[in-house]
Order: structure tokens, then C-alpha cells, then sequence
């Protein structure tokens, strides 16, 4: 089996590499991105300047990013995860001193030009981080209870802090996350199992405590929780907003309202129409046939991304290859979930298309790294 | 870290592996995701495109223009108005008081309009319908509305609109006919089973008494709709769809302004009430009671104090006593307690009957106004002279019975339907009335109470003169308030001829100009001296109070030595002309004493007025009283109105 040897030889060098991108992703990101200019046009009421034009800027900005982060070698990232994850946790330390106080919780640092999240930067730091410990350690060690208590300890480490802000939403999605990276490094499914039934066992505890003096979760979560459950409990502040997304996911039946028809969005019924709820409106225009068409490219993605980790035989490109496609299918899912009322509303936007700068600046690198992993991932040798 | 192959492609297979079974998975979830998408925008579309309709659309009422009501000569009685109002929109305001200020230095603003205002102003604040304009200023004169409006671009949420607002022109005028309207209550909704949707637009004004109230369905009309599509914020974006509605239709009443204004001058300073009609089909020429009101103030909303004043004043000023208030009859009964008489044929026209000033019946002293008696009295000398006895005695001939069913057939004891708030029916007592109601049998001297109009006798204003416009035409005429309905002439009341001997009548009629136009009769001072202005009448004096024996033993107190709401009742009725009637009146002056003294140059100046149209000439008077009319008159020329510069409706300013 010689021809897995790697070989420096065998990468492709120089212009090469353009060629050698994973372009099927390249592909779908911009049609999907495209995608949402057309929902913030018809969003902003036809204001291209509005939402559209600065999110194609910053589209394109995060696309030659990407490339550029693609073009460097993977292993020049591998080593660099630690500092990666490092930084991500910094600045989630330093979020917590000196953050944008919005709505009671503490999430962005105000950095002049631009906002940044650094829970975002910690998505991606965690995935190349724990990908970097896979690489590192022993395969024979992968389930063994101390180095499996290791990653659990890096992934609940900045969870702590996540959680702190608060931002119970985007903790969960560390734990999903790091969880799946764990789960594809190959550790024992009886671990999993162990924590399914805990955590089945905590929803259970989270629940009964309302209301106590150990109540697990902050007053306003178990409103969201509540609400969740029960649209109606609330139907001007928090089950408004679901109430009035299903109206307009719901209004659009198969074929939709047509572009910029869609009465739910143009008449300010919908809340957050150009970030978390611009699925409703796409939905509510579009149509069924709409909503799906986008779900379809999204899955697509998943599934390149799925192709390149089987094709790519390095376990760290392989295991980052994975991690943001884990990553990128929990915002969407979790966006698409909440906003058709399957999950508690929280505050995680569409990726790509929802406006927003850095969330979707940062997904674009945590793509040039899979690109790169996939540029650079070891070829059969020549004959 | 360096691997070996074997390590790598182990590691490799089993990234694989997993790598599949999380795409997998995430292909389940992206299923789920899908079904549920499915779900809402195929099986529940429709339920969620209501919704957002429901969203969307806002349907509002317009309410239309109230039908106009004017008077039998076209002037306007009932108008709508130009409603110069100023308003509030909290959302474009900082902080209304200082805006509240600003406007102050413009214009004065009413406390209760103020009061009104903060009120709204807190309850939308609490509904977040900081959009909705709140009335600060209505009915705002222009001067004062264009100070406003000049200033509305530095006034930022200050609007200035125009609405409709129901103006009584002719004010006290014709209160105790058209009424007025006013807001909708909810005790108004509770009375009404299904009520029309437009009740239900905040201070809608509907109808709230007399031809206002009756006339409600006609003059209301029926909503538009107008379907707007409003934002989230419930602000209007557009206009989809308008009906309009149905303005109200007007109405034409057969009362004569400027008559109604003479009747009410003319009783000036009486607790009274008057009653024209015109004899050839019945129209109310004029239904007066004085004092009256200014029904505008109803429609702005009385002050507690007016309203007070009102309710408490003696003369009772918001009661239509012409329909409302009944009254013993007195002497003005006898000409049916003679006809019956004459119909049953118990006594002849020539037949005298001696009155020694008092008659006794089973024991009891029935006394006869003159105590020194009228000597032999026949018919004519009865009701010229007004004698009591002659009736005393004719009535238990004929018996109540008898009595009472002519007094129906000329309109008396009987709820005539006019179109206003409180039209009483009087009483016209039997034998089983009085059984049924008061449980004891009818006394022989209850009929004699009866034949003068006292005991349980009792009729309105409008009654007697229906029962003077039947004696002077021989026809059941009806009263006729409502003339035209959009130009639709309604009903006739002339009325077929009354199932009497005409021969009979006529003597009753002849009975009726002597007692005007016959030396000795009891208002031959009151006649007027034109033969077409003949009138033919009857005076009535009617007790509130019990004579008791020893009152009369001591000699009678005098009306002008009692307190006024014991004096008797002053009671004309009259026809006019006698050869070609085309009028009738009743007057009524509560407590006024005696109805030749005070009702009949009431009912005589009223009568010359209708037949003439204007004040009646002096020289229409007998000599004797000229000098004293002419006094009279000069008085009464202050009080009138032509009511003919009153401009129609909606023509003038806007």
C-alpha cells in the first residue's frame, strides 16, 4: 500500500492548487450566499445598500480569505490549532470583561470597524484544536478514560465561558460539536451513550428545578423554553416571534407569495427578518419549493464535505474536513429547526445568508481550512 | 505525529466510518427537517395563509352622513356640521405636555376636553396604539382652527381634521321635537339585541330622543367598509377595498318653524305647553312647551351643572309636556259629555236644566264654579257659560261608559303615534277600569267628577287638540309629524268622518263659537274680530287641588294667593276658522289659574298666528284691548326668529 505514503511530491504545486479546490463547495456556498443577497434585497424593501451590498462585499472578502487560507499547506494549520484555540479563548476571556453589554448578555467585542463574536472563532478553533489532538494521540489510546477526559476538558472549558455571557444556545453547539469530533476520532460509543442518557437526565433535572432555589437555568432561558413549548403563552413578546415566522413560513403553501410579496416580511410582521427569521421569509416568497431548493444546497455541502473527509487519508485533514461540516450543518439545522418551531428560539442565524459580518466572515475561513485540507491531502504517487 | 501505514489506513477506515455515520445522521435530521417544512407550508398553508391575512387585513367602518331633518318650509332643523377638531398622535410626540402648552398658547383648551384626552393617552400607551389620534379640541370655531393649523409644521403629531358634527340649528326651539343625539352607551347596547356594527365606532352618535331617537333607523343609514392594509405596527400602508354606505335619509317635519317660535314666545315665562294642528290632513303644525332647552348641549356632552339646572328647574324645561304631560281636562270635556248625551239621545238642545250652584248626588255637594248658579241653562248656554250643574246632571243619563267611548272616538284616552319619546295615552275611565285597577266598583260620583274633567279624567296637550280638530271637522283626523322621507310624502291624516250625527255636531260646534264670538260666553273676550279668523273654542279650568267644605264655607282661596303648584290648571282648546276650519290648538298652562284669564288669549294670539302667519293685527282685537295686545306684542317681537337666514347644511366655511 505505497501509494498512501506521503509524499510532498504529490501535492499539487503553484496554479495547481486553484484547480485542486474542492470547487463543488465553492459552488454551493455561493449559491447559497447568493441566495441571500436576493432575501436581504427583498427584505430591506428593494434597498440594495441596506443588507444586500455589504453582505456581498464581506461574501466575496470571506471567499478570497478562504482561498488564500487554502492555498497555505494543512499542516502548517495543524500546527497552528493550538494557537487557534489559544486566541478563541482569550478573546472569550476578554469578552467577558470588556463586552457589548446587548440585552443583558455580554457576546461581542466591539473591535471599531467590526463586532466580533468570539464564540464564532471558538467553533472553528475547537474543531481544528481537538483535530490536532486526535492527530497527535496514539490511535490505540483514542478510548482510553484519561485521554478521553482531556477533549472533554477542552471543549468544557470555553463552554464555561460561553455559558457565562450568557449564551446558552451557542454552549450547546460547543458541546454537539466538540462531541462529534470526538464521536469521528473514534471513541468508544458506550461514552456517548453514557452521556445521552445524562443528558436526557439533566433536561429532566433543568425542568423540575424551575422555579427552585437550585434552578439550573436563567429566568429568561426557561421563558424561552417555555414559550418554545407553548407559542401561545406569550403571543406579543418571545411567542410572537414564533408565532409570526410559522404564519409567514406557513402562508407561503408550495409555491410561495412571490419575491417581495410575501406580506409577513413587508409589512413588519416578522421579527428579525434579515437575520435568524430570513428563512421564514425566503419561505414565505419562495415557497416550499424555495425552502427546499436551499435545504438541498445546504445538504449538498454536507455531503462534499462528507466525500473529501472519506477521500483524504491525513486523520487531521480529515477530522477538520468533518468538524465544519458538523459545524456549518448545526447552524443551519439548529437555525432551520428553531424558526419552524421544532427548537427554542436561540438567536443562531442561517449561515451565509442571515446579515451579519463576522459570523459569516469567520465560517468562510473555517472553509479554507477544509479547502486547504482538501488541496493538500496525500495523492497516490505517480508511477 | 509520524505513523505507520497499517496505523494510517486503520485510522483512515475508521474516520471513514464514522464520518458516514454522522452524515448519515445529519441526513435524518436535514429529513426531519424537510418533513417539517412540508408540514407547514403544504398540509397547514391554508390555516397559516388565514393567519396572515388576518394579520394583513383591517377592516373599518365609515360611518355615514346622519340624514338631515328640516322643517315643512325647508329650513334646517337638524344639520350636520363641519366638526373643526384638533388631535393628538402620542407616536410623534416627545412629550405631550409641552406640545399640550404649545397649543395652549393658541387656542383655549376645554379641562374636560384635557381630561378626556390623558385619559385615551394612557390607555394607549398601555396597548402600544401610540398611533391611534386622540381628540384634544372639537368643534373649534375657524378662527380658532386655522391658528392650529397654521402652525401644525412646528406642532410635530398635532393634526388638524375636519369631521360632522349634528348641529340644531334653530336650538331651543324644536328640543321637545327633534331631539338630539348623542354618543352610543353601553346601556344604549344593551337594549338592543344584534346591534348594527356601527354602534360599535367609538362615539358614534346615534338618535337619543324624540324624532332623533324614533326616526333612529331612517336616519342612520348603513355603514361603508373599507378594507386597509395595515404593518405590524398597525399603521394603514393602503387602501385594498371601500364600500361606501348609505348616508341617512333626511326627513321633512310638518312643523312650522316660525310657528313653533310664536307659540313658545308667546309663553314665555309659563310653565306650558301648545298643540297646532292643521285640520285638513293632521300635520303638527307646532308642539311646543315652554321653557325648552338648548339640545346642542346635549351633543357635546352636558356639563353636570347645566343638566343640573335643568332637571332641578320647577318648570321641568326637558319635559315635552304637549305629549308628555296629562292634565284633568276640566270644562274642555264637556262638549263630548254633551254630544254623547246628544248622540244617546237623553237630553234635548233645548231642554234647560236649573243650576242653583250646586248639585248633590247620593248625598254628596258636587259645587258648581259659580256657587251664586247659572239659573235655567240649555245646551248652548252650558258650554257658552261653562256650567258645571247642567253637567252633573246630563252625565248620569248618559253614563261613563258612554262618555268614555265618544271621548275615544274623538281621540282622547288614546296613545296617538308620533314619533316621539313619551306620547301618553291619558285616561279615559270605565266602570271595569276602575275595577281592574283599583279594585273598588265605579261610584255614581265618579261620573259626575268625570262630565267637567276632573276625578280620573286625563289628556295631554296633543289630545285636545286632536279632539278640537275632530269637532271642527266631523273626521278622525290624525296627527301627522313626519311629512316627507326623502321626498316621499308620507300618509295623509285627514281621516274618515266620525260615525256622529252630523246635526249633532254641528250644534256642539255652534256651542263652541259662542263661547268666543257670544256675548256672555266665557272667552268672548278673547275672540279675534275677522269673520275668517272666527274662532270656535272652549275654555277648561282644571283643579289640582281638594275644595274641602269648610274651605268653601269660608269663602274659596283665589289662584293668585296660592302657591303656584297648587293653582289650577289654565286649559283652552279652540278651531279656527269657524266656517272653514283649518286649524285646531290646545293650550295648556300649568297652574296658570283660569283658562279664559290665561289660556285663551294664549290659544287665540297662536291661532291668529297660524291662519295669518304672522303676529295677528291689532285691529283684529276687540277696541277694549288693543293698547294692552299692543304692549304684549312689542315684548313677544323680541323673543322671535325667522329662522330663515339659518344656512343649509355643510355650505358654509370647510
Amino acid at each position: 500500500m505505497s501509494y498512501l505514503e506521503y509524499n510532498i511530491k504529490t501535492i499539487p504545486a503553484g496554479l495547481q492548487k486553484i484547480a485542486a479546490l474542492n470547487w463543488a463547495i465553492i459552488l454551493l456556498l455561493t449559491a447559497i450566499a447568493g441566495a441571500g443577497f436576493v432575501m436581504l434585497y427583498s427584505v430591506s424593501n428593494g434597498q440594495l445598500d441596506l443588507w444586500a451590498e455589504p453582505q456581498m462585499k464581506r461574501f466575496f472578502l470571506g471567499l478570497t480569505g478562504m482561498i488564500v487560507l487554502a492555498m497555505v499547506p494543512i499542516w502548517f494549520w495543524r500546527n497552528l490549532s493550538f494557537v487557534a484555540y489559544l486566541v478563541a479563548m482569550l478573546l472569550l476571556a476578554w469578552v467577558m470583561v470588556d463586552g457589548v453589554l446587548v440585552n443583558g448578555a455580554r457576546r461581542w467585542i466591539d473591535l471599531g470597524p467590526l463586532r466580533l463574536q468570539p464564540s464564532e472563532v471558538m467553533k472553528i478553533a475547537l474543531v481544528m484544536f481537538l483535530a490536532a489532538y486526535y492527530d497527535w494521540l496514539p490511535l490505540e489510546k483514542t478510548s482510553h478514560p484519561v485521554w478521553v477526559m482531556i477533549p472533554v476538558a477542552i471543549i468544557l472549558l470555553p463552554v464555561a465561558l460561553v455559558s457565562e455571557q450568557p449564551d446558552l444556545g451557542t454552549s450547546l453547539l460547543l458541546i454537539i460539536g466538540g462531541g462529534a469530533m470526538m464521536f469521528l476520532a473514534g471513541v468508544h460509543w458506550a461514552y456517548f451513550a453514557t452521556v445521552i442518557l445524562a443528558g436526557v437526565g439533566l433536561i429532566y433535572a433543568v425542568f423540575v428545578s424551575e422555579g427552585t432555589e437550585w434552578q439550573i437555568l436563567r429566568d429568561y432561558q426557561y421563558d424561552r423554553i417555555n414559550t418554545f413549548l407553548d407559542p401561545s403563552l406569550d403571543p406579543l413578546d418571545t411567542g410572537y416571534h414564533i408565532t409570526q415566522g410559522l404564519t409567514a413560513f406557513g402562508s407561503g403553501g408550495w409555491t410561495g407569495r412571490g419575491f417581495m410579496q410575501g406580506t409577513q416580511t413587508q409589512l413588519g410582521f416578522l421579527p428579525e427578518k434579515h437575520t435568524d427569521f430570513i428563512f421564514n421569509t425566503l419561505a414565505e416568497e419562495f415557497g416550499f419549493v424555495g425552502a427546499a431548493t436551499l435545504l438541498a444546497l445546504y445538504t449538498l455541502v454536507l455531503l462534499f464535505c462528507v466525500a473529501s473527509a472519506v477521500q483524504n487519508k491525513d486523520r487531521y485533514g480529515s477530522l477538520v474536513t468533518m468538524g465544519i461540516g458538523v459545524t456549518f450543518f448545526l447552524f443551519f439545522a439548529v437555525n432551520m429547526g428553531m424558526v419552524t418551531g421544532l427548537l427554542p428560539v436561540v438567536g443562531v442565524p442561517l449561515p451565509l445568508v442571515s446579515y451579519g459580518g463576522t459570523s459569516m466572515l469567520i465560517l468562510l475561513l473555517g472553509f479554507g481550512i477544509l479547502q486547504s485540507a482538501h488541496v493538500h491531502k496525500p495523492r497516490r504517487k505517480e508511477r | 505525529m509520524k505513523r505507520t501505514l497499517e496505523e494510517n489506513m486503520v485510522s483512515a477506515r475508521r474516520i471513514s466510518r464514522r464520518a458516514l455515520i454522522v452524515g448519515a445522521v445529519q441526513l435524518g435530521l436535514v429529513g426531519a427537517l424537510a418533513a417539517r417544512m412540508r408540514h407547514l407550508q403544504v398540509d397547514q398553508a391554508e390555516k397559516y395563509r388565514l393567519l396572515a391575512e388576518d394579520n394583513r387585513i383591517k377592516e373599518d367602518l365609515l360611518a355615514p352622513a346622519r340624514g338631515l331633518i328640516f322643517d315643512r318650509d325647508g329650513r334646517p332643523v337638524a344639520i350636520n356640521t363641519p366638526n373643526y377638531r384638533v388631535l393628538i398622535k402620542l407616536e410623534d410626540v416627545q412629550d405631550v405636555e409641552i406640545v399640550i402648552n404649545d397649543i395652549q398658547k393658541l387656542i383655549y383648551l376645554k379641562p374636560n376636553d384635557l381630561a378626556k384626552a390623558r385619559e385615551q393617552f394612557e390607555r394607549l400607551r398601555l396597548r402600544r396604539e401610540t398611533f391611534v389620534p386622540v381628540p384634544i379640541a372639537e368643534n373649534l370655531t375657524w378662527d380658532e382652527f386655522s391658528k392650529v393649523a397654521v402652525n401644525a409644521p412646528v406642532l410635530p403629531g398635532v393634526l388638524t381634521e375636519v369631521g360632522l358634527a349634528r348641529v340644531y340649528p334653530q336650538k331651543e326651539n324644536l328640543a321637545h321635537v327633534v331631539g338630539y343625539v348623542g354618543p352610543v352607551s353601553d346601556f344604549d347596547l344593551s337594549k338592543i339585541e344584534n346591534p348594527d356594527p356601527l354602534l360599535l365606532i367609538p362615539r358614534f352618535q346615534i338618535g337619543k330622543a324624540q324624532v332623533e331617537a324614533k326616526m333612529e333607523s331612517v336616519l342612520r343609514g348603513s355603514a361603508g367598509r373599507v378594507e386597509q392594509e395595515v404593518n405590524a405596527a398597525g399603521r394603514i400602508i393602503r387602501e385594498l377595498d371601500r364600500i361606501e354606505g348609505d348616508s341617512g335619509k333626511d326627513i321633512t317635519i310638518s312643523i312650522d318653524s316660525r310657528l313653533q317660535n310664536y307659540c313658545l314666545a308667546r309663553m314665555e315665562g309659563h310653565s306650558a305647553s301648545a298643540v297646532v294642528l292643521d285640520v285638513t290632513n293632521g300635520d303638527v303644525l307646532a308642539v311646543a312647551s315652554a321653557p325648552t332647552f338648548d339640545p346642542n348641549l346635549f351633543v357635546r356632552g352636558i356639563s353636570s351643572r347645566n343638566y343640573n339646572a335643568l332637571r332641578d328647574n320647577k318648570f321641568g324645561p326637558l319635559r315635552a309636556k304637549a305629549v308628555q304631560g296629562t292634565y284633568p281636562p276640566g270644562s274642555t270635556f264637556k262638549m263630548i259629555v254633551a254630544l254623547a248625551a246628544l248622540e244617546a239621545g237623553v237630553i234635548d238642545p233645548g231642554e234647560r236644566i236649573r243650576c242653583t250652584g250646586s248639585l248633590t248626588v247620593s248625598n254628596n255637594e258636587f259645587n258648581c264654579w259659580k256657587s251664586r248658579g247659572h239659573g235655567r241653562m240649555d245646551l248652548l248656554q252650558s258650554i257658552m257659560q261653562s256650567c258645571d250643574v247642567y253637567y252633573y246632571t246630563v252625565c248620569q243619563r248618559v253614563g261613563i261608559d258612554r262618555i268614555t267611548e265618544m271621548a275615544k272616538r274623538f281621540g282622547l284616552g288614546y296613545q296617538h303615534d308620533l314619533p316621539l319619546s313619551a306620547v301618553r295615552s291619558g285616561l279615559m275611565p270605565t266602570r271595569q277600569w276602575k275595577r281592574d285597577v283599583r279594585d273598588e266598583p265605579w261610584l255614581i260620583g265618579d261620573t259626575v267628577n268625570a262630565s267637567i274633567g276632573q276625578g280620573f279624567v286625563l289628556s295631554s296637550p296633543l289630545q285636545l287638540a286632536i279632539m278640537a280638530a275632530r269637532l271642527g271637522t266631523g273626521r278622525s283626523v290624525t296627527p301627522r309629524l313626519i311629512r316627507r322621507i326623502e321626498g316621499i310624502e308620507q300618509p295623509s291624516g285627514a281621516g274618515d268622518p266620525i260615525d256622529v250625527s252630523p246635526r249633532n255636531l254641528r250644534l256642539i260646534q255652534e256651542t263652541m263659537y259662542g263661547v268666543m264670538n257670544v256675548p256672555g260666553g266665557t272667552a268672548y273676550r278673547r275672540r279675534l274680530l275677522p269673520r275668517e279668523l272666527a274662532i270656535a273654542g272652549k275654555t277648561g279650568t282644571s283643579q289640582v287641588r281638594r275644595i274641602t267644605a269648610a274651605e268653601r264655607a269660608s269663602g274659596v282661596i283665589k289662584n293668585e294667593d296660592l302657591p303656584w303648584e297648587r293653582r289650577d290648571h289654565a286649559l283652552f282648546v279652540n278651531y279656527a276658522p269657524y266656517d272653514d276650519p283649518k286649524v285646531a290648538v290646545a293650550v295648556v298652562v300649568e297652574h296658570g289659574g283660569s283658562g279664559g284669564a290665561t289660556a285663551a288669549p294664549i290659544a287665540r294670539d297662536i291661532t291668529g298666528f297660524a291662519l295669518t302667519g304672522k303676529i295677528p293685527k291689532v285691529e283684529y282685537y276687540p277696541p277694549e284691548i288693543r293698547s294692552e295686545i299692543e304692549e304684549e306684542q312689542i315684548a313677544i317681537k323680541d323673543m322671535l326668529h325667522s329662522y330663515d337666514d339659518v344656512s343649509p347644511a355643510g355650505s358654509d366655511r370647510a
